[in-house]
């Protein structure tokens, strides 16, 4: 069985820990120049604050009753690392889907024990972090995220559901389903596959895969192998959230070499920046894993993240290799043989909608355009001649992080001059 | 006169150990018979902390806590994951706001008892308050000029 296990609206939980008083109140957190709003709490949502949307296009009337916060990413990344440290006591096999999602596996545990294993787990996380999870659980990572879709939404299932790929009450679900609410279903494939007559998840559970497979992709019959409880879709190929871009592989070996690690960085933060130019967006944060292969318990074993804010939301290769592997530094030790690595970019915005910040004003319109031109130019030569014929080779020292986030909470966890206060 | 004694040397030569890299996350691999032979440096913080991952670091405010030692100013370790006892000093969420009190009973009602006459204690029943953890140590620095 596969757990998908979910923080709720993470980046507000992390104020929250330290923040109580932000409790039932209505909080945004605002993207690192606090340009537009990339979490929010349930109470904010339920004012009609839309996810993305330009902190200053909200209805004055409503921003009044909010709590809008810059984003604190050095909390964020802390707290994650937190959050995975207990899921490690469950199971040794996490694969970190996003900054607030991860996949656990469950091979060789009995099923019937599962959901208390989870309750206890969810327990366990809001306990010592004091962040909230919600924990799906099937056979699939795809009905996994559906039951962590019915965990969060229906009070009932106290956080933790499960949908067993051959019960009953799974068929009753995926009846109500519509199909863009399966992962990896646009609305486009939805549409067409409504001209076959599918139009539940249970449609296209019970549609015939081969037919399926010429008349859409191959993607798509894994799709109803998936809704059938089969786990067939690599992590690395699941359709990913809207607000990342995640690159990685496993190495073909496992390596304690920095510079193997150094150049898988830096080739998977080349093609995340060449995805992003592909639709359109600008990344604002990106996080740098690492992890060893938790099935070999004869090695010693080490898994570890790292969440860094971009100095302004940006799409140039440069800037994001050089922060990747600044990242990297950050969390490599030696003595490790290293499986796998990745970077994923996160909360993206529009490059049409992104706001001029005072860095991107400084740094001259000419330049901007001569960039653009000149991403365009390495994109292109890697399209014709073959990915990886131009790539940007040289790190540059000076990483200087320079947020506006005039809201930023303390960083309360990572600095001793920004400790919590308590009174006595 | 305090009896003194001495524990060890202090390791001066490791790198200064931020709390989320204390973790302890490095095992050996095969044992080396030398290792019975090898004295252990003494490393504060894994001797001091025993959840990492649910442990946090805190600034104490204020003066109503003189009594128990914890002044204005000292380092707070406050555990998450320890399940709150009679007698404990807690952080605890009063109102919204972190507070620092010992938890105890006035007569047979839970009350948060402060630690200096000028303070009085806080009636429980039919408050807001949320416990947040539970202070394991307080650091309270001697000398002038020296971290804390």
């Amino acid at each position: 069985m596969i757990a998908l296990v979910d923080c709720n609206n993470f980046y507000v939980s992390c104020e929250r820990v330290f923040r109580p008083d932000l409790e039932k109140c209505p909080v945004g957190v605002l993207s690192n120049n606090d340009g537009c709003v990339v979490a929010r709490s349930a109470e904010i949502k339920a004012l009609g604050v839309a996810m993305g949307a330009p902190a200053h296009q909200i209805d004055p009337r409503i921003k009044r009753q909010c709590v809008l916060l810059s984003s604190n990413y050095a909390l964020y990344g802390d707290m994650s690392r937190r959050v995975t440290d207990v899921y490690s006591h469950y199971t040794p096999d996490i694969d970190v889907y996003s900054i607030d999602e991860s996949f656990l596996g469950f091979d060789g545990f009995e099923e019937k024990t599962l959901v208390d294993r989870c309750l206890a787990l969810r327990r366990h996380v809001r306990r010592d972090t004091g962040i909230p999870v919600s924990v799906g659980l099937s056979s699939s990572k795809t009905l996994a995220k559906l039951a962590n879709h019915l965990a969060k939404k229906q009070p009932a299932y106290q956080g933790v559901a499960m949908l067993p790929p051959d019960h009953p009450s799974t068929r009753q679900v995926l009846e109500r389903l519509p199909l863009t609410e399966i992962w990896g279903v646009a609305g486009r494939t939805a549409a067409k596959l409504q001209q076959l007559g599918i139009h539940s998840a249970w449609d296209l559970r019970e549609a015939d895969p081969k037919r399926i497979r010429t008349l859409f992709s191959v993607v798509l019959e894994r799709t109803i192998w998936e809704l059938r409880g089969v786990d067939c879709i690599p992590l690395d190929d699941m359709a990913q959230p809207k607000q990342q871009i995640m690159t990685s592989r496993s190495f073909g070996r496992l390596t304690g070499h920095v510079n193997d690690l150094r150049e898988a960085v830096r080739a998977h933060a080349s093609r995340g920046a060449e995805k992003l130019r592909g639709q359109s967006s600008l990344a604002r944060a990106l996080m740098v894993f690492v992890k060893t292969n938790p099935f070999r318990a004869d090695l010693p074993q080490y898994s570890r993240s790292v969440l860094v804010p971009l100095p302004h939301p940006t799409d140039d290769s440069r800037v994001i290799v050089r922060t990747a592997i600044a990242g990297l530094r950050a969390i490599y030790r030696p003595g490790f043989a290293y499986q796998k690595c990745g970077v994923m970019l996160t909360d993206l915005c529009d490059r049409e909608g992104e706001q001029l910040d005072m860095m991107v004003e400084q740094q001259g319109i000419r330049e901007r355009i001569r960039n653009g031109s000149l991403m365009a130019t390495l994109d292109k030569l890697n399209r014709e001649h073959g990915r990886g014929t131009v790539t940007v080779g040289i790190a540059s020292k000076n990483a200087a992080w320079h947020l506006r986030g005039e809201r930023r909470t303390p960083r309360y966890t990572t600095r001793w001059d920004e400790l919590p206060l308590v009174k006595l | 006169m305090i009896h003194l004694e001495i524990l060890g040397r202090v390791d001066q030569t490791t790198l200064p150990i931020a709390l989320p890299l204390a973790a302890g996350e490095v095992r050996a691999g095969f044992p080396s018979p030398a290792d019975d032979y090898l004295e252990q440096e003494l490393d504060l913080v894994a001797h001091l902390i025993q959840h990492p991952s649910a442990t946090f670091y805190m600034r104490a405010k204020g003066a109503s806590m003189v009594r128990d030692g914890i002044y204005d100013g000292d380092l707070l370790i406050v555990d998450r994951s320890l399940d709150p006892k009679d007698g404990d000093v807690l952080v605890i969420s009063v109102d919204g706001e972190l507070t620092c009190k010992r938890l105890g009973k006035i007569g047979n009602l839970p009350h948060l008892l402060p630690a200096n006459p000028s303070f009085q204690p806080i009636p429980l029943e039919g408050a807001d308050c949320q416990v947040w953890g539970v202070v394991t140590h307080n650091v309270h620095a001697l000398r002038r000029g020296v971290a804390r």
